[in-house]
């Protein structure tokens, strides 16, 4: 089997061959760096595309297909329009703030993006407290948030950036606690080590009535932690423009729509991740023969095998779904989804005692 | 039934009461006016439908469209004036109906009649620095009184109402504003993606909660009332698709029709079936893109789309008969433009299945859905009462109740050989005006299905003159179009120029219901409701 790993030590000791120990970091860093900002934009352009394609045969329309193959350089050429694009200079703005806040939401966004498992050695930063790492950085994005909001001066992106941390620091309560449940059952926070132990099952299998209960939970809390779908309130198209980035132009307003992107797909990288065993094939104790059949196709297919199809049913429910009200919103996760969280929390430690 | 009679007894200052149909018309002194109104108002006449104003030359004047909801099809034309040109004023009838208020902002706007009572005298289309009024006969349009403006209007002029003081001896004018100096006010509009054209909403907000409301129109105003006095009446007929442009065929049949109605011309039965078609169509279109354009204000544009998608099947027939989309120009005086296209049965037969099957499915994507109907629950309760007061007429006021369908009540074309029914729903709620829409497509299309089959051979037009005089008097011709009621009323001196026409706009007394129905709920809902009363902003314009 090959696996990342593979590569990553060939390089490090290849590394080490010619340089000292501080070099080799040095330039492992620079690399990793590279690899993964690279790697993030054109998920991006990929995302932008699969949504803008799916959007269409939701609605009956064929989407880009102009630009490249089935439109595949679409985003590309969207891409080079919003760098060419001049950014206008708002008079009554918060400079310093303004500009600031475009960055603290992408760099949330590449932090979090950085700690998720791809294949085995595939992965920029692994501690034992991962999960904890993971909430951490990504709540850092609604600062970003609320800045942008509060700096534009405008009371369109007022509202917009007051809606938006009402809603992200509420579902971020769900998205914790049901990343816990998985917490209990895996006892341990470290992201590759939660992987490896799904060799045998995944979680959602392994965890039962419990882990399905907080895969729910997960998706809805993650889906409105994103933004989108029935939860995008904060840039409710008709009723605030554009919400907390109206005032933005050119790429400034790219660094939003890009992490707005991204953090579907690191919501769902979590959620498979943690849920459906991320890059480990489907394994069943027993079956042998299935099981060998599924380790020839490769990890970093299964990865994103798996968080396409979360992305897919994030998609469904946005383009299916109308937009809640912000008492609605808050109901949902104050008084339906936290309540069950906690319930959901003491039925996992239950079922972690009676069959583990 | 509402005889001469009647009218007589309850009007006994009145001069004199003619009557053509079921339409009475009377005279009263100015003095007499409020009292006589208030006569009506008690003797069942609780709705208004219009306040139109009027230049005679040496005198100013009101004519006020007054029904009753018992007996729809009797209309008083309740007429004043006043002599003075200089400070014309008139008593304000705005405490009996609730509508009146916008419709004498209207008149004063045009013909700078001031109704005292009325606390909000500002203009209601034009740009309030306007110098003149531009409906009087002895308007002056020299670019040099009122040049082209190079800078925004100032808001702080839309701030203060000037109101006429009755009580006081001397009658001077106070000045009181709408907003509070802290109120936190957000303009919405006009440019902003849910206000469905160019109005200008300015809301006070307490958070996310709607205090008050005042819309302010004139955007788009184009002032077609006053180009039309220099139009023939068939150059007006183009006019009339661009103010509802969505029901455009439906105005310009209104205008048809009283044209036809003066000249006593005898209009061929297959031109009377063909409009009738194509005014259901242009009605099925309409409530497609205002149930699509509703379901977009909720978030779901998935629906939006299916609504468009179906809606330009009926734009493509259009096409193939019309040569036009959107405008369709097809009805002219004594029928229609051309005859129908060799494909036109034969495309309405295929759409009619069609139409049935995608309604199910948009039952499916949209009316079944948790969120939609969370939201839809509960909120924006229109009363009857408060309807039939505001003249909520159409989709809206059927929502609420009010039958008011004058395609029933007042049947033209050949409404009256259709077997179908007057949608009514008794809530009044959100969700009454979102089904209805809905509903009344299947009532269309059953309309269409039994006329499409039937059509008479014969000739589409009937001739007429090169040059069409109306003859001398009053003409007023209603219809039922996608909004509601609209109505013109033609005031013909024997020219081939009208000497005044008006159109009813059903959208601008819907951004009314808007006024009352929103305060108290949240900016979410202010959308939803715009879109739930579904007003096309080219229409209150005009």
């Amino acid at each position: 089997m090959f696996h990342f790993k593979q590569l990553t030590e060939w390089l490090d000791a290849f590394l080490r061959q010619y340089l000292n120990e501080g070099w080799t970091l040095f330039v492992e860093f620079l690399l990793v760096g590279a690899v993964i900002l690279t790697v993030y934009a054109v998920l991006a352009l990929l995302l932008i595309w699969t949504e803008r394609k799916i959007c269409a045969f939701f609605q009956c329309r064929l989407g880009p297909t102009r630009v490249g193959p089935f439109g595949l350089l679409q985003s590309v050429a969207d891409v080079i329009k919003i760098l060419l694009k001049e950014i206008i200079r708002l008079n009554h703005v918060d400079q310093r703030l303004f500009r600031i806040a475009g960055f603290l939401v992408i760099i949330a966004s590449l932090c979090t993006f950085g700690a998720i498992p791809f294949d085995k050695g595939l992965h920029a930063i692994d501690f034992n407290i991962g999960v904890f790492y993971l909430l951490a950085v990504s709540s850092l994005g609604v600062v970003g948030i609320l800045l942008a909001g509060w700096s534009s001066n405008s009371k369109y992106t007022m509202i917009g950036a007051m809606r938006s941390g009402a809603q992200l620091i509420s579902y971020e309560l769900s998205c914790g606690l049901s990343l816990m449940t998985i917490v209990i059952l895996s006892g341990t926070m470290q992201l590759s080590q939660i992987v490896e132990m799904q060799s045998t099952g995944w979680f959602i299998f392994k965890g039962g009535i419990p882990a399905i209960i907080a895969f729910v939970v997960y998706l809805i809390a993650g889906h409105a932690e994103t933004n989108r779908g029935p939860f995008d309130l904060p840039e409710a198209e008709s009723e605030l423009t554009a919400g907390y980035h109206t005032e933005y132009s050119g790429i400034q307003f790219g660094f939003f729509y890009l992490a707005e992107y991204l953090n579907m797909f690191i919501i769902a990288a979590i959620a498979a991740t943690m849920f459906l065993g991320g890059w480990m094939p489907l394994h069943v104790t027993g079956w042998d023969g299935l099981n060998q059949v599924m380790d020839y196709i490769p990890p970093v297919v299964w990865f994103f095998g798996k968080t396409f199809f979360c992305i897919f049913i994030a998609l469904w429910v946005r383009w299916s779904f109308p937009r809640l009200r912000i008492d609605q919103l808050l109901k949902l996760e104050w008084k339906i989804l936290m309540p069950i969280s906690f319930v959901n929390i003491i039925l996992m430690a239950v079922w972690v005692l009676l069959f583990n | 039934m509402i005889t001469l009679e009647k009218i007589q007894s309850l009007l006994p200052f009145a001069n004199a009461v003619e009557n053509k149909g079921d339409i009475f018309t009377t005279a009263i002194p100015a003095d007499n006016f409020l009292e006589a109104a208030t006569i009506l108002k008690d003797g069942g006449f609780d709705y208004l439908r219009d306040i139109v104003g009027i230049d005679n030359g040496e005198s100013l004047g009101v004519v006020l469209s007054i029904s009753s909801t018992e007996h729809p099809e009797a209309i008083v034309m309740l007429k004043t004036l006043t002599v003075d040109r200089e400070n014309p004023r008139l008593a304000s009838v705005k405490d009996l109906w609730l509508s009146a208020a916008l419709y004498e902002r209207e008149v004063h706007d045009f013909f700078g009649i001031r109704f005292e009572g009325n606390p909000d005298m500002r203009r209601l289309f034009l740009r309030q620095d306007w110098k003149g009024f531009p409906l009087r006969k002895d308007y002056d349009d020299n670019l040099e009184i009122n040049p082209i403006p190079t800078e925004n209007e100032d808001l702080d002029a839309l701030e203060n109402l000037p109101e006429i003081d009755v009580n006081s001896e001397k009658s001077f004018e106070k000045q009181h504003s709408i907003f509070e100096k802290e109120e936190y006010v957000v303009n919405f509009g006009p440019q902003h993606p849910a206000t469905h054209g160019v109005l200008h909403l300015r809301v006070s907000l307490e958070g996310e909660v709607i205090k008050k409301i005042d819309p302010n129109f004139g955007y788009i105003h184009r002032g077609i009332e006053k180009i039309s006095e220099v139009y023939t009446y068939p150059q007006i007929l183009h006019l009339t698709d661009r103010l509802d442009y969505l029901s455009g065929t439906i105005n310009r049949h209104a205008v048809c029709l009283a044209v036809e109605r003066g000249l006593e011309l005898e209009v061929p039965e297959r031109a009377h079936y063909i409009r009738t078609i194509i005014d259901e169509l242009t009605r099925i279109a309409s409530h497609l893109l205002g149930w699509g354009c509703m379901c977009m204000d909720m978030g779901a544009i998935t629906a939006f789309v299916y609504g468009m998608r179906d809606r330009e099947k009926i734009m493509d027939i259009f096409e193939e008969t019309c040569g036009g989309r959107l405008m369709a120009n097809y009805s002219t005086i004594g029928g229609v433009m051309m005859d129908l296209h060799p494909n036109f049965q034969r495309k309405v037969r295929e759409f009619i299945p069609y139409m049935r099957k995608m309604l199910k499915e948009h039952h499916l994507l949209f009316t079944g859905n948790p969120i939609a109907r969370g939201r839809m629950n509960g909120v924006g309760k229109l009363s009857r009462e408060d309807a039939v007061s505001l003249g909520a007429t159409g989709p809206v006021g059927r929502a609420s109740g009010w039958s008011n369908d004058t395609r029933k009540k007042e049947p033209y074309a050949v409404y009256a050989k259709a077997d179908f029914s007057e949608i009514l729903r008794e809530g009044g709620m959100t969700f009454d005006r979102y089904i209805i829409r809905l509903d009344e497509i299947e009532e269309s299309l059953k309309i269409v299905e039994q006329l499409i089959d039937n059509i008479p051979e014969g000739s589409y037009s009937a001739k007429t003159k090169a040059i069409i005089k109306l003859p001398e008097g009053e003409y007023f011709q209603r219809v039922e179009n996608a909004r509601g009621e609209f109505c013109v009323f033609i005031d013909s001196r024997g020219d081939k120029y009208p000497y005044r026409i008006h159109f009813r706009s059903p959208s601008m007394t819907l951004v009314n219901v808007l006024k009352h129905i929103t305060p108290g709920t949240k900016i979410a809902d202010l959308i939803m409701l715009g879109g739930s009363l579904d007003y096309v902003i080219p229409c209150i314009d005009r």
